[in-house]
């Protein structure tokens, strides 16, 4: 349990500091950044990397946004095993539901219960 | 003679310029992203395990249901205004996190409320995420057809 904590620690960092490279060195904004890194875990999953990863780092790699790209993958191959290519379309949110569903519903939980600032 | 003069100028102001610049400090952004952004999934990891042990979930499945509640926390960590001086600090450290998506989805629901619940909310709710789930749903659509098709072709 311990050295899963200390994996997740360092792989899920690891990932942020890809992300901060992106900002300083290449100069992109966070939109485009957050764009590469999610299309960046769809070509992972598409090559079959990111659940070894995933196994090993647990939440460090489960929690950047590159596992969105990821679990869209993931979705769309599990159902198109089942109904062939129309699966990918079918399935693509099969496993990501929570992550959007979650962001919807408290985004408008929050903005019936906070007021913007300044 | 007058387009030369210019071109010196433009290039003693360029170096100038360069002179002046503050300095990115790479390697410092760097070491707080990564303290920063391994926090947050360190504690993605402690809700991990608190769904395997009392709700049932496997090491495969609890991944979404740590991502719902990492975007609940980031609600209230947004609402609060906690969220943007973690970002200042943090940089990529607090953006990169699915709280950074979450972030950014709530914001602007939160920002858009004074023009109604319907324009403001509804319409601007994906204004800074939108980008993000566009590609990733057209780079997923890419990758699992190929895939797809290369498993249904037989090749791999």
């Amino acid at each position: 349990m311990l050295p899963m904590f200390f994996w997740a620690f360092v792989v899920g960092g690891v990932i942020c500091v890809i992300g901060q490279l992106l900002f300083d060195v290449a100069k992109l904004t966070p939109g485009h950044t957050l764009s590469l890194l999610v299309v960046l875990g769809a070509v992972l999953d598409g090559f079959g990397l990111y659940e070894p990863l995933a196994d090993f780092a647990g939440a460090g790699a489960t929690v950047p946004i590159t596992n969105f790209g990821n679990t869209l993958v993931h979705g769309a191959l599990q159902e198109a095993d089942q109904h062939g290519l129309i699966g990918v379309l079918t399935g693509m949110f099969e496993v990501t539901s929570s992550g959007i569903s979650a962001a919807i519903v408290f985004a408008f939980i929050g903005a019936l219960l906070f007021k913007p600032k300044g | 003679m007058g387009n030369n003069n210019q071109t010196q100028k433009e290039k003693q102001y360029q170096s100038l310029e360069k002179k002046y610049e503050t300095k990115r400090p790479v390697l410092k952004n760097c070491l707080k992203a990564f303290l920063v952004g391994g926090l947050f999934c360190l504690v993605g990891q402690a809700i991990t395990y608190f769904y395997i042990y009392f709700f049932n979930f496997t090491e495969q499945t609890a991944g979404n249901p740590t991502v719902a509640t990492m975007v609940f926390i980031s609600m209230l960590l947004t609402g609060f205004g906690v969220y943007d001086h973690i970002g200042q600090f943090a940089g990529a450290g607090s953006a990169v996190p699915v709280t950074g998506f979450g972030n950014a989805v709530i914001s602007a629901a939160i920002e858009h409320r004074t023009e109604g619940f319907v324009l403001g909310v509804g319409g601007n709710m994906f204004k800074l995420a939108g980008s993000v789930i566009l590609f990733g749903v057209f780079s997923a659509f890419i990758v699992a057809l190929i895939k797809t098709l290369l498993i249904q072709w037989g090749v791999i």
